[in-house]
């Protein structure tokens, strides 16, 4: 049966079986599955596997499996971004997380689905078809990275990678009942990321405990000069994985816990809000009023950027190609088949926030918008360590349900932008279930304060039983 | 406002074909997420500076070095369409 394994769990299996027989246990679940969370596996996965079983290691993911999210270019092993742009693209590079992956031991075992170059909350958007929830599959797991979390909830992959640009780590992660962080802007390298939203986005770890956060942002974040927006710092995530929030300072933002919350989600986040403070945190309410206004903002930057970074895909050098009488046609032609229809909205909505006459109106405002975002956390986390409350306002959608309103969908990111447009780091993890669905507690820290953030998650979680929880059929 | 006449402006601004049957849809839904854009005017933003980046990074330098790069073959191996060592396209003017 699938089981969930922590990267302590794994390595010691490894110990006891051999690297070959964990891989090929995680490729044998994989192929079992009707979930559909994987794009492609890597071929060379078991190759890789029988390296750590000949030759001892002590590197800290020796034999490790991990699945990618595919907007990670990894070299030899196809990287779609669910697109059909990208359906037959090989990088012939890895990107700066996987180069430190193998350097790690990690054997990547495949690439996990995802809204179309990231553009979505439901997994809904991929040219190879939705990803199910394994607690349900009737329902999403969230998204973007939606193939990243339910392979950890199906027991598909102990570790993960996947990017946020808007709450696509937190999402899946609340959805799926697992757990996940979006680091601070610039902690982790996003050379090799394929760019959707350039100027918010960060790759993020995935996991089913709050530990294997830690080491794996000690095995990927750091400074790479590939990336001009990498910062020189030098943290140790592992040292902040202590059972003791005894003082720390929480804050909860009354914006977040909104008049469109379910009220099952409410309450379980009230509790664990509560539970912290017997364990020996201090709360109160604070404000974060320009909240409201996060969610228009940051779709106008993120369809911005969006429009120029994909306007690499031109039919010239790689993806798709549909031939034309000049160059201009054949990019036309090119990019009308090879985008899905959210792609294309949000570029051509993008393009034209961008155009003469409308850049004032639209994007300096939602950069102007962004610095009052930005302010309501500084002036927050004066007070305050840590911010708590919903990654998400409900459960999982049904597979369908929003996909015919885009609207509905950007909506339900709601209390995940206003992260971004700051640029803090931010975490979700499970809190409780509402209709046998999991919930998901975020928790809010300052600029490069994610030591904060892993403290309290760690000591919610060796207190409570949520993440103990799985899906049917997984052990 | 987006008219039919805008959408296709903006698909070949953007370089992304639209059927004309389909204009009509297009501009309906741009509409519809532009007018949900439309609340930000509520704010007075006129005393704020725009934030384009979060870190405060300014003009990051690298030293101009010859470092080892793709090679010409690794470079065009995701293409068909090429010719002698270069990218191949129909006619651009």
């Amino acid at each position: 049966m699938p089981e969930w394994m922590s990267i302590r769990d794994t390595k010691h299996k490894i110990d006891n079986l051999s690297a070959e027989e964990v891989t090929s246990s995680y490729l044998d679940t994989i192929e079992k599955s009707s979930i559909n969370a994987f794009t492609n596996i890597n071929k060379k996965a078991i190759e890789d596997a029988k390296y750590y079983d000949k030759n001892q290691s002590d590197l800290p993911l020796a034999g490790v499996p991990i699945s990618i999210k595919d907007n990670i270019s990894t070299k030899g092993i196809p990287t779609t971004c669910s697109s059909r742009m990208l359906e037959n693209y090989i990088p012939p590079f890895n990107a700066h997380v996987i180069e430190k992956l193998y350097e790690a031991g990690a054997i990547i075992i495949g690439k996990t689905n995802m809204d179309e170059f990231a553009m979505g909350g439901s997994t809904e958007t991929c040219c190879g078809g939705t990803t199910f929830n394994p607690w349900d599959t009737s329902r999403v797991p969230g998204g973007s990275s939606g193939g990243s979390a339910a392979a950890l909830a199906a027991g598909e992959s102990p570790i993960s990678l996947g990017s946020d640009t808007g709450g696509s780590v937190r999402s899946p992660a609340s959805y799926c009942g697992v757990v996940a962080m979006k680091p601070t802007y610039g902690t982790i390298s996003r050379y090799g990321l394929i760019s959707y939203s350039n100027s918010l986005e960060q790759i993020g770890p995935m996991a089913t405990c709050v530990e294997d956060i830690a080491h794996i942002m000690d095995v990927i974040a750091g400074y790479d000069n590939r990336d001009s927006t990498s910062i020189k710092r030098d943290i140790n995530y592992s040292d902040a994985i202590i059972n003791d929030s005894e003082g720390m300072k929480i804050g909860v933002p009354t914006e977040l816990i909104s008049d469109g919350i379910n009220p099952k989600v409410e309450k379980i986040v009230w509790d664990a809000i509560h539970k912290m403070e017997d364990l020996g945190a201090i709360w109160k309410e604070v404000s974060l009023p320009t909240t409201k206004y996060a969610l228009p903002a940051y779709y106008i930057l993120a369809m911005s950027d969006a429009s120029s970074n994909l306007a690499r895909f031109d039919g010239t050098r790689y993806g798709l190609r549909v031939e034309g009488n000049n160059w201009h046609v054949m990019a036309s032609k090119t990019r009308a088949q090879g985008f899905g229809d959210e792609v294309k909205r949000r570029i051509l909505l993008g393009t034209y926030a961008l155009s003469a006459g409308y850049h004032d109106k639209y994007y300096v405002k939602a950069l102007k918008v962004r610095t009052l975002v930005k302010n309501d956390f500084d002036r927050a986390f004066n007070d305050v360590d840590v911010l708590m409350g919903p990654t998400m306002a409900d459960i999982a959608f049904k597979v369908g349900e929003k996909i015919e309103d885009p609207l509905s969908i950007y909506m339900t990111d709601i209390n995940n932008v206003p992260v971004n447009l700051a640029g803090v780091p931010s975490m979700s993890i499970p809190c409780g279930f509402a209709d046998k669905m999991p919930v998901g507690l975020q928790i809010i820290g300052n600029t490069f304060d994610e030591s904060s953030i892993l403290r309290c998650a760690y000591t919610f979680e060796q207190n409570t039983n949520h993440h103990r929880k799985r899906p049917d059929g997984v052990n | 406002m987006i008219t039919e006449e805008d959408v296709e402006r903006i698909s070949w601004l953007a370089r992304i074909e639209i059927d004309s049957s389909k204009s009509k849809e297009y501009a309906e839904q741009l509409n519809s997420i532009l007018d949900y854009f439309q609340q930000l005017e509520e704010l007075d933003t006129s005393d704020i500076e725009p934030t384009y980046h979060v870190d405060d990074l300014v003009n990051v330098l690298r030293s101009d070095d010859i470092k080892p790069s793709f090679t010409q073959e690794e470079a065009l191996e995701n293409c068909e369409n090429k010719k002698d060592g270069y990218f191949k396209v129909p006619g651009i003017m």
